[in-house]
């Protein structure tokens, strides 16, 4: 008995606590991402592979070395690095050359969360800004001409260089044909399934949104993610495709919306924390994805349209502040 | 009458197997008691007795002259040894009466209370809320005169993990529990007396039933916590939300524990003063169960009782592990207060909080606040000391229940955080 007493602890209450930590929750969104991610490598073969190792490499060297220099607690362990290491891999093309994937990682990790004081303290999803960064400076990795050879196999690297070496995408190719003539040059039923199964065209994560709703819900049913967020997101992607007479299961079936509604809107730190806040915010980045598509000159807006709403978080849980219970009105 | 599910709140793993089916049983008289002149919230009592004096069971050996207290009985007929200050559950320093008991008691019987009226007697047994508030009974029996109880509702509900001690009460003495219910509805003149129970202890509900009659309501309520709360069980059975900075009664509604309820029943029934109460001995003991135990038990003597540590015990909790307080010393007595000694092994209780972690805004905290709060500001105000800030996210208002530190995925102290800016804003007279 005497033993025991030794090894007492007094603290504060409550002295109990749930099972949950912040490593758990990260390696269940690992787990939630790992089918789609194991489906690209198989699929795809070994670019896909290479880029998921760069990302997450280089994004777990960034966060080790940060802490270094900064004299900082290591904080590997917490999961977050290796979860943006993800995402951010999940985000990009195969066939992106390794030094802009890991310019991404590195402005992701290092930019973005680091800078800004680490976890938790970043207003913008890390993997999104390392994205948005090497979208605008190496344009062409995203966005080659338009073609129609896209279907079959990976586009292949072209004697031009990298900025052709991504095909243009059934997304690039409907908004083109949108532009040019108002109407699509090709069925967009016909693409449901492959969307859904083995599409590999764009980004590693869109390689099958069946894929990734499994594991956004897998997400939802285990408490992680609030499921307004990507309810009110995809919900208004589809409200206004349709309203703009668009065929509504194509445009939230394909490019980014699937990966960006379940894994990239939701990341807790720079989505709100009140649950009408985080309806609103979902609605927030399935119009302005939208409208970005439908308007915009993006046909892939996904990243900006998050990156927006990520700014607006702070102001979104201050306009849905809960009321106090025992209050009649909310703060001001 | 407008059933209501309360915001928030989380449902721990409720740990009550091991003592939910143990039948009260008394705990030996220990050789020695440590009767805290402070066992209740108010006024301290000054002790009415020397060193040497004999004193019998149910004999008042404090008391003091103010509204809000309760005197302090001996709980067995013995030797007053000492009169200096002991070390609370709560870790305080207060004056006690220490008693050594006759080798031979008679704890059926004891001094009768007297007193000209119901009240009187109920204050004079010296009865405080035994849910763990220890507010004197009688004060809440006395309602301003501005305010007229409509229902009294008793808590039943239990709903801190591990916890059995009311349980067992109501499964084995539904009786005195439904008298209690009845003399308060009669005294404070309410129409309706309600008793809630969670759905957990479906046996206690049965029991209370068959004792109810068609006065005594029996109401289940879902087992989640802080379903005990006080807020939160009027809103759960009235609808009715507490307003800011009023008393419960404010909604017409008077909330007593069942314990309670069976003290006040015995008093008014047989003048019998507070003297021990039920306590569940559990977690890592060998012998877990629900004791009853004369006040002024030391815990270490207890835990004896129940066979001592069966295992690695990282805390010993008095009262449940959401709300009551870690054990720095074993050495301290049972009070009117003391729900529970839990003795949680390393891995069941919660790690100890080391260093500053990161708030990842994951939102649990906001979600699980029954009282609407934002825990993770009202905690990042006050851990850069910016109290006028933290004020103004109403710490007042928590009810300082838990759920947001039980839930931080990053194990943030965040009741800890928002007690210091609770302290704070009432500091600067923030209402």
């Amino acid at each position: 008995m005497d033993d025991a007493i030794e090894s007492r602890v007094v603290g504060p209450s409550p002295h109990i606590a749930a099972p949950t930590t912040c490593t758990h929750i990260m390696l269940w969104v690992v787990a939630a991402l790992a089918p789609s991610a194991l489906w690209a490598v198989v699929t795809m073969g070994w670019v896909a592979a290479q880029l998921l190792l760069i990302c997450i490499g280089v994004a777990l060297a960034t966060e080790y070395v940060w802490n270094a220099i900064a004299r900082r607690p290591q904080t590997l362990t917490d999961g977050s690095a290796l979860v943006t290491g993800l995402l951010l891999a999940m985000s990009l093309p195969p066939r992106t050359p390794w030094w802009v994937a890991a310019a991404a990682a590195l402005v992701a990790i290092g930019l973005a969360k680091q800078l800004f004081g680490g976890l938790g303290h970043n207003l913008f999803n890390p993997a999104l800004v390392g994205r948005a960064f090497v979208a605008v400076s190496w344009a062409g990795v995203f966005a080659a001409a338009p073609s129609r050879g896209w279907f079959q196999t990976l586009p292949e690297v072209t004697a031009e260089g990298f900025d052709a070496i991504s095909g243009a995408t059934r997304l690039a190719v409907a908004a083109a044909d949108r532009a040019a003539s108002g109407a699509y040059g090709f069925d967009l039923a016909a693409q449901y399934q492959p969307l859904l199964w083995r599409n590999l065209e764009g980004s590693l994560g869109e390689i099958s949104a069946a894929l990734l709703i499994a594991g956004g819900l897998l997400l939802i049913v285990r408490g992680i993610i609030d499921w307004r967020i990507p309810a009110g997101y995809i919900g208004t992607m589809a409200l206004v495709s349709w309203a703009f007479g668009a065929d509504a299961l194509f445009h939230i079936l394909a490019g980014g919306v699937m990966l960006g509604a379940f894994f990239m809107a939701t990341d807790y730190v720079s989505s709100p924390m009140s649950k009408t806040g985080r309806f609103a915010y979902g609605v927030g980045c399935g119009l302005f994805n939208a409208v970005g598509r439908f308007v915009g000159a993006m046909p892939e807006s996904t990243t900006f349209a998050i990156l927006f709403m990520n700014g607006l978080a702070p102001l979104i849980d201050r306009m849905t502040r809960p009321r106090t219970f025992g209050w009649v009105k909310r703060d001001a | 009458m407008a059933r209501q599910v309360f915001r928030g709140g989380v449902h721990p793993p409720e740990h009550k197997e091991a003592t939910s089916a143990s039948a009260i049983q008394w705990a030996p008289v220990p050789a020695q008691l440590v009767l805290p002149m402070s066992q209740h919230l108010g006024a301290p009592c000054v002790p009415t007795v020397a060193v040497g004096d004999r004193v019998a069971r149910g004999q008042v050996i404090g008391s003091v002259d103010a509204m809000v207290s309760a005197p302090i009985h001996s709980p067995v007929a013995g030797t007053v040894t000492g009169i200096s200050d002991t070390l609370t559950t709560g870790g305080a320093r207060v004056a006690a009466v220490t008693i050594e008991p006759d080798a031979e008691q008679d704890l059926e019987g004891y001094l009768k209370v007297t007193a000209d009226d119901e009240r009187g007697r109920i204050r004079a047994a010296g009865i405080v809320g035994l849910g763990g508030a220890t507010f004197p009974s009688v004060v809440k029996l006395t309602p301003p005169k501005d305010m007229h109880i409509e229902v009294v509702i008793l808590n039943g509900c239990e709903c801190e993990p591990f916890l059995t001690c009311d349980h067992r009460l109501m499964v084995e003495q539904p009786e005195r529990v439904v008298a209690g219910a009845r003399h308060i509805g009669r005294i404070v003149g309410a129409k309706r007396v309600v008793i809630a129970v969670e759905s957990n202890k479906p046996d206690a509900v049965e029991a209370l039933r068959a004792e109810a009659g068609d006065d005594v309501e029996v109401q289940v309520l879902p087992t989640r916590y802080p379903q005990g709360a006080e807020k939160q069980l009027i809103y759960a059975l009235l609808g009715a939300e507490v307003p800011h900075g009023k008393l419960p009664a404010a909604t017409g509604a008077l909330v007593h524990n069942v314990a309670t309820a069976a003290a006040i029943a015995d008093a008014l029934e047989h003048g019998k003063p507070l003297t021990e109460r039920i306590v569940t001995v559990t977690g890592e003991v060998a012998r877990p169960g629900n004791y009853r135990v004369v006040l002024g038990t030391l815990v270490s003597d207890l835990l004896e009782v129940a066979g001592g540590f069966s295992g690695p015990v990282e805390r010993v909790i008095a009262g449940g592990p959401m709300t009551g307080q870690a054990l720095a010393s074993l050495d301290v007595p049972v009070t009117k207060g003391t729900s529970g000694i839990v003795a949680l092994a390393p891995g069941v209780a919660a790690p100890a909080i080391v260093g500053d972690q990161p708030c990842i805004r994951c939102g649990r905290c906001t979600v699980g606040c029954p009282m609407g709060l934002e825990p993770y500001a009202i905690a990042n105000y006050a851990n850069r000391r910016m109290w006028e800030s933290a004020a103004a996210r109403r710490p007042i208002d928590c009810i300082e229940c838990g759920v947001c530190s039980y839930v931080c995925p990053t194990r943030r102290p965040l009741l800890q955080l928002i007690k210091l800016a609770k302290a704070a804003a009432l500091a600067k007279g923030v209402s």
